[in-house]
């Protein structure tokens, strides 16, 4: 189990996490949401030690995260971001192949990860050998998860995924994506600011707002038992942005 | 699979190789030579025609002989001989008593002798002229003006005095000479003797300093002034060689022996003219001086343009080349260092920005004193030249590779040491290339002064093409030195095809 505990980080003046306890149970899905600049994406940075945190902690099934236990533990989670992060100097094969030259896999071992990994997303093999500026949006996100996925992590932490991608290749890769957490059984963590994609993916939805915590729970909790008058307005903006879409979904 | 880590290898093994090959290069040719007698000569005609003169004087003494051609001014010279780099010069017995020994109060051939032995360096009796500083101005102008001694100088506070360099600077030279005089005049600049005669044509200048035996007093028609308050010392020719020489090669010393008294200044005024306007080369004018005067028959070894160029062409790939390499191995390194460490980093990225704005001759001498004269300081120097643009465009090719890619190669669980070679160095390669390119585009044209320290090299046509005012001579070395720096410059064009991994070549089309 993924945890945080007590975690604040301040850049500069500006408090970004302040004071943060979320744990993220094993197989389940947790979105969170929140306007930008509520520290979401810095809670997965947090998360993977890319931050370190001013006070408070992070532990992987009690391990605690430090300098000493990062790379162990950065294996045992995928990170997947915007437009897949791809690095744009190595192809598609070699983007998700990565982590396996490095721990020196034989090279068919990797060669059949690679392969499974390609049908597992609905990468088209043939394109393998492209480099990233070569692929669609779609096809670079695929290959992000791809390489989030190689090393069969535990966790899966995807910041704003699908925010780069129009509505129809979205949708797509929406549903491909929920078919895979759900056949995987991974401990997910999903950033959006997208209240309907956070009700479609997520078992529990973590709202955030200045660094906090505002609310922790399902869509219906947030709708019909709101902690406050912003979790109110935040779900009502939302809402009347996305109700044609959230209906479409259903 | 393609793997990632090959360009950043790539260039570590290029580097590598470089600097083996000309280090190898390099000492293959020390081993060649055997020890033979060097001969240094300042950086005008007539200490190149005396240099000449005594290389042919040892060559035909049975001793083999190097003559390191214009290597600078005197305190060049005289380093290099008390250093050993050169075994003999030829110097005048004013510059040693007013210069060279200048702190020592040495008046007189007994004192002087006896303080240049200290030094490990004896000297030859007067050669038989004796050039003398002296001032001087276009005739016509001398004329209409008025002005035959220095002191009638006083009077035209206006006139505009172009010096040499070495003339504004020496106790010996301006600084005592406008105070003995007590000159008014404001407008004096520094300035290469040759330059100065062409100024005096063009009447950009009135007054410069001269030697009494120089070629071109009749041919620019120039109007010596009298020394009237007898201000310039005695500037008697003469041998200065290291002490030790007479036990290795006693043969040389007595060959060189054999000029003393037999060059008087209208002889040595002649050979000047030869040499500087009829453009008979320095070997030959020496040898027909020898033949004339000792009946000795010397063959003047002349080389062939094309045999020349090429020598030349070595030259300066090999100071380009091995300055280029060790600082791409050090420059490298640091670059990463500076990347990763923001406060060294800072300290580096200062460090070597200091070092750029050295001024190229300055740091060329600089380097005299630690490493002697030829190729090596002039390849220290190179090398610390090199360093900025390699150090600056590998720190920015570093620190300017987006967050989120370094962050994803993080969050992956590579060692840092993995994503530096992996990720980091092949993102940067094309600013670090970019950075080599400068660097190597710098060298070629940088390199060209080497030839003032004797570090041959196109530098060594272009200088005695200043000297002889031979724009033939200049353009044998300007002239490939551009094509050398076109080459360079389009070498990287291709090694970018090479070093630039594809995916970053593509993303750049795009």
């Amino acid at each position: 189990m993924l945890s945080l505990r007590g975690v604040s980080k301040t850049f500069g003046q500006t408090p970004a996490v302040r004071d943060v306890d979320l744990d993220f149970a094993p197989h389940t899905t947790t979105v969170l949401i929140g306007a930008s600049g509520c520290g979401k994406s810095t809670l997965l940075r947090l998360a993977l030690g890319l931050v370190t945190p001013d006070r408070g902690s992070v532990h992987l099934d009690g391990e605690r995260l430090d300098a000493q236990s990062a790379p162990a533990l950065r294996r045992r989670m995928g990170y997947v971001i915007q437009d897949g992060g791809l690095f744009p100097h190595l192809d598609a094969r070699s983007n998700v192949g990565l982590m396996a030259r490095y721990l020196r896999w034989e090279s068919e071992r990797t060669r059949q990860r690679v392969l499974d990994l390609a049908r597992l997303t609905r990468f088209p093999e043939d394109a393998l050998e492209r480099f990233p500026v070569q692929l669609s949006g779609g096809q670079r996100q695929r290959v992000g998860l791809m390489r989030a996925l190689l090393l069969d992590p535990e966790v899966l932490l995807l910041d704003e995924p699908l925010a780069a991608l129009d509505p129809l290749v979205r949708a797509e890769l929406q549903d491909a994506l929920r078919e895979i957490f759900r056949d995987l059984g991974k401990t997910v963590v999903l950033v959006t600011h997208d209240l309907a994609e956070a009700a479609f993916f997520g078992d529990r939805i973590v709202l955030l707002r200045d660094g906090s915590v505002e609310q922790s729970g399902t869509l219906r909790d947030l709708v019909e038992a709101p902690a406050d008058e912003y979790v109110r307005r935040f779900v009502r903006a939302q809402r009347t942005l996305h109700i044609t879409g959230a209906e479409a979904a259903r | 699979m393609k793997l990632p880590g090959r360009s950043a290898r790539r260039w570590l093994l290029a580097a590598t190789l470089g600097l083996s090959e000309c280090v190898l290069s390099r000492s293959g040719d020390a081993a060649r030579a055997a020890t033979p007698v060097m001969i240094g000569s300042k950086q005008f005609t007539e200490s190149v025609v005396l240099g000449e003169l005594a290389t042919a004087l040892v060559r035909a003494s049975g001793s083999s002989a190097q003559h390191r051609s214009q290597l600078g001014g005197t305190q060049v010279l005289w380093n290099a001989l008390v250093q050993g780099e050169i075994d003999l010069y030829p110097e005048y017995t004013g510059t040693l008593e007013q210069e060279i020994l200048k702190g020592e109060g040495v008046r007189g051939e007994a004192a002087l002798r006896k303080a240049l032995a200290s030094y490990g360096v004896v000297m030859s009796r007067p050669l038989g002229f004796n050039d003398t500083y002296a001032l001087g101005m276009k005739a016509a102008r001398a004329e209409a003006l008025g002005i035959r001694s220095i002191s009638d100088l006083r009077r035209r506070p206006e006139l505009r005095f172009g010096f040499t360099n070495e003339f504004m600077d020496r106790a010996d030279g301006w600084p005592g000479l406008r105070a003995r005089y007590a000159l008014p005049q404001e407008d004096v600049r520094g300035l290469d003797h040759d330059v100065a005669y062409r100024g005096l044509d063009a009447d950009t200048i009135d007054v410069t300093d001269l030697y009494s035996t120089d070629a071109d007093i009749s041919y620019y028609d120039i109007q010596i002034l009298q020394d009237d308050l007898h201000y310039f010392p005695v500037y008697d020719a003469v041998w200065l060689v290291r002490a030790d020489l007479k036990a290795r090669a006693p043969a040389a010393v007595a060959a060189i022996a054999r000029l003393e008294g037999k060059i008087d200044a209208s002889a040595m005024a002649a050979m000047n003219a030869r040499a500087k306007i009829q453009q008979v080369p320095e070997a030959r004018v020496a040898a027909d001086f020898l033949s004339a005067t000792l009946g000795l028959t010397v063959v003047s070894e002349e080389q062939g343009r094309a045999a020349r160029i090429l020598r030349r062409t070595e030259e300066h790939l090999g100071l380009v080349t091995v300055s280029l390499s060790a600082a791409l191995c050090v420059a490298l390194p640091l670059g990463i260092l500076a990347a990763r460490r923001p406060r060294p980093g800072a300290l580096v990225l200062a460090a070597t920005g200091v070092l750029q704005t050295i001024p190229s001759l300055a740091l060329l001498v600089f380097m005299i004193p630690i490493l002697g004269i030829g190729a090596p300081p002039a390849v220290a120097a190179l090398f610390l030249y090199s360093l900025l643009p390699i150090v600056r465009n590998t720190h920015a090719g570093l620190t300017g590779i987006p967050a989120p890619l370094r962050e994803s190669a993080e969050a992956l669980g590579l060692s840092p040491r993995a994503r530096l070679w992996h990720i980091e160095l092949p993102l940067a390669s094309p600013s670090i290339l970019a950075g080599v390119k400068t660097s190597a585009v710098i060298n070629v044209g940088t390199a060209t002064l080497g030839a003032v320290i004797g570090a041959g090299g196109y530098g060594q046509p272009i200088l005695t093409g200043i000297r002889l005012d031979n724009v033939g001579l200049i353009l044998e070395g300007a002239v490939p030195a551009a094509l050398l720096a076109v080459a360079v410059q389009a070498l990287f064009a291709g090694a970018e095809r090479w070093v630039v991994p594809l995916g970053l070549r593509l993303a750049r089309k795009d």
